[in-house]
C-alpha cells in the first residue's frame, strides 16, 4: 500500500467516525448542557490517547511513569474504577475493609495500566471507529462499540457505561471489552479461587507479587 | 508408504492421543472448572508446551522479526492468510453459507492471481472481507458440542471438538495437500513460525496481565472459540444490548 493511500484511507475513516459522532452529540436528547453523549466520550478519550501517543516517542517506548500520568488524567476521570475492582473481586469485596479495598483497587489498577501501557507499546497506526449507538436516550447503561483498525484484523473494543447521577457528572467507563472478552468476568474468575483460599489478603499479596514481577 | 497410508498413520497418532486424553486423571474438588474436567492434564502440558516455547519456538519467532524486514514477514502472512482463505471456502461451502464461500472465493481468486499467490492482500484492500472457518466450525455448524478444553502438544488451547477436527484441518487443507514432502514440512514450520511471531506481542500482554495465565488462557480461548462459533450458527441473533452489564454490584 503507498502512503498516498494509507492517509486517504485513514483520512477517510476518520471522516466516517467523524461523521457518526457529530450528529449523535448534537441531536441526542440525552446531552444536558455538561453531559457528553458516551460514545462521543469515548471517541473523544481514544483520540486524546491515539494523538498522544502520536506525539510522544517515550510513552510508545513504554515509560511507565509517562502512562500513569497519561491515565490518571485522560482516562481516568471518566472510568468508575471503584464499581469495576468490586465486580472483579466479588463478594469478597463487602468483607474487606475500607483499607482492603483501597489497596485492592490501587494493585488492581497499576496491573491493568502496566497491561495497557503493553498494549500501547504495540500501537502502529491505528484508528478507532465508532460503531452506531444501540441505546434508547433515556438509558442510564449503556454499550459503545468500538474497532481499532490498522495493519491486520480489526479488533473489537467495547466499553459499559453507566450515567452517574446529577447534572454534569457525565457517563462513567466501568466495564471493557477487548476482542470478545469482558475484563471484569475474566478477572472474577483469576481472582475468586485466590479469595477462596486466602481470603482478601491473599489477593492483595498476590496482585503486590504480579505487579512487582511485571515492573522488572 | 503410500500418501493414504501416511495419512491414516498420522490419524492414528491422534487417535492415540485422545486416548490418553480420555484416560488421563479428572479434576474435582471445589474449585474444578465445569468445562476443563483434564485440568491436571492440562496444565502439565501446558508446562510442557511453555517450555518448548521458552526454548524453541518464542526464540526462533523472536529472530524471524528481528531478521526479515517487516514487507517480507506481511508477504508470508498474506500467503499463508490466502491459503486459509481456500480452506475457509471449503468450510464455508460445507456450512452452505452463500455470502462466506463467495467473499471467501473472491479473495482467493484475487489475492492468488493479483496479489502474486497471495503475497499481497488486495481483496482487504478493496473491502472484500475475509470469513475464516474451519472444520471444527463447520462441525459446530451442524451441532457438534465443543466438549471439554484440551491443551494440545505445541497447538495449545483446542477443545474435543476442534481436536477432533485437526486432523482434517491439517492433513486437507492446501498446505497438507502439497504433493512434495519437503516442501509440506517446510511450509508447515514456516507456518508455525509466523503464527508464533504474529502472537508475540499478544502473549507478552497476557502474561502480564494474568494472575494465573493457565486458567486466563483457557477462559479467554473458550470464550472467544464460542463467540466465533456462535456467529455462525444458523439462528444468528443480533448482539445483546446487555452485554458486559454487571448483574450483581458488590459495592
Amino acid at each position: 500500500m503507498t502512503t498516498q493511500t494509507l492517509l486517504t484511507r485513514r483520512h477517510a475513516l476518520r471522516l466516517t467516525s467523524g461523521a457518526l459522532v457529530v450528529p449523535l452529540a448534537t441531536l441526542a436528547p440525552w446531552a444536558h448542557a455538561a453531559d457528553q453523549a458516551p460514545d462521543a466520550l469515548v471517541q473523544s478519550l481514544s483520540a486524546q490517547v491515539l494523538e498522544t501517543l502520536r506525539n510522544d516517542k517515550s510513552i510508545k517506548a513504554g515509560d511507565i511513569d509517562k502512562i500513569v500520568t497519561l491515565v490518571d488524567k485522560t482516562v481516568m476521570p471518566h472510568v468508575n474504577f471503584r464499581r469495576m475492582t468490586a465486580a472483579a473481586v466479588g463478594p469478597g469485596w463487602r468483607q474487606a475493609t475500607p483499607e482492603q479495598q483501597g489497596r485492592l483497587q490501587a494493585e488492581f489498577k497499576t496491573l491493568l495500566v502496566r497491561t495497557y501501557a503493553g498494549a500501547l507499546s504495540q500501537v502502529t497506526d491505528q484508528n478507532i471507529v465508532l460503531k452506531p449507538l444501540r441505546a434508547k436516550p433515556e438509558d442510564k447503561d449503556v454499550l459503545v462499540r468500538t474497532e481499532i483498525r490498522g495493519r491486520g484484523d480489526p479488533v473489537q473494543l467495547d466499553y459499559r457505561l453507566e450515567k452517574t447521577p446529577g447534572d454534569g457528572a457525565g457517563w462513567k467507563i466501568y466495564n471493557l471489552n477487548v476482542l470478545g472478552v469482558w475484563l471484569v468476568e475474566t478477572y472474577r474468575s483469576q481472582f475468586a479461587p485466590e479469595i477462596n483460599a486466602k481470603g482478601v489478603n491473599g489477593l492483595i499479596d498476590m496482585l503486590v507479587a504480579r505487579n512487582q514481577a511485571n515492573a522488572k | 508408504m503410500t500418501k493414504a497410508q501416511c495419512r491414516l498413520q498420522r490419524g492414528g497418532a491422534i487417535l492415540l492421543l485422545s486416548t490418553v486424553l480420555a484416560v488421563s486423571g479428572c479434576a474435582s474438588g471445589p474449585n474444578a472448572h465445569p468445562e476443563d474436567p483434564f485440568e491436571p492434564y492440562n496444565r502439565s502440558m501446558s508446562r510442557f508446551n511453555d517450555g518448548l516455547d521458552k526454548a524453541v519456538l518464542k526464540p526462533v519467532a523472536t529472530a524471524y522479526e528481528d531478521v526479515t524486514p517487516q514487507p517480507v514477514r506481511t508477504g508470508v502472512r498474506n500467503f499463508f492468510a490466502n491459503l486459509g482463505d481456500a480452506w475457509s471456502l471449503v468450510n464455508n461451502l460445507l456450512q452452505l453459507r452463500g455470502e462466506g464461500a463467495f467473499n471467501s472465493l473472491v479473495r482467493f481468486s484475487t489475492n492468488s492471481v493479483l496479489g502474486l499467490g497471495g503475497v499481497l492482500d488486495i481483496a482487504s484492500e478493496v473491502g472484500v472481507t475475509r470469513h475464516p472457518q474451519d472444520f471444527g466450525m463447520t462441525l459446530a455448524r451442524w451441532g457438534a458440542k465443543p466438549g471439554p478444553y484440551v491443551v494440545l502438544p505445541i497447538l495449545g488451547s483446542s477443545t474435543m471438538r476442534d481436536a477432533v477436527a485437526l486432523p482434517v484441518d491439517l492433513f486437507y487443507s492446501p498446505i497438507g495437500l502439497w504433493e512434495q514432502q519437503t516442501a509440506r514440512y517446510s511450509l508447515q514450520a514456516l507456518r508455525l513460525v509466523n503464527q508464533r511471531a504474529n502472537l508475540l506481542g499478544a502473549s507478552s500482554l497476557l502474561d502480564a496481565a494474568a494472575l494465573d495465565p493457565y486458567s486466563m488462557t483457557r477462559d479467554v480461548f473458550l470464550k472467544l472459540r464460542e463467540k466465533n462459533t456462535r456467529d455462525v450458527l444458523p439462528d444468528d441473533q443480533e448482539e445483546d444490548g446487555d452485554d458486559g452489564k454487571l448483574s450483581d454490584d458488590y459495592e
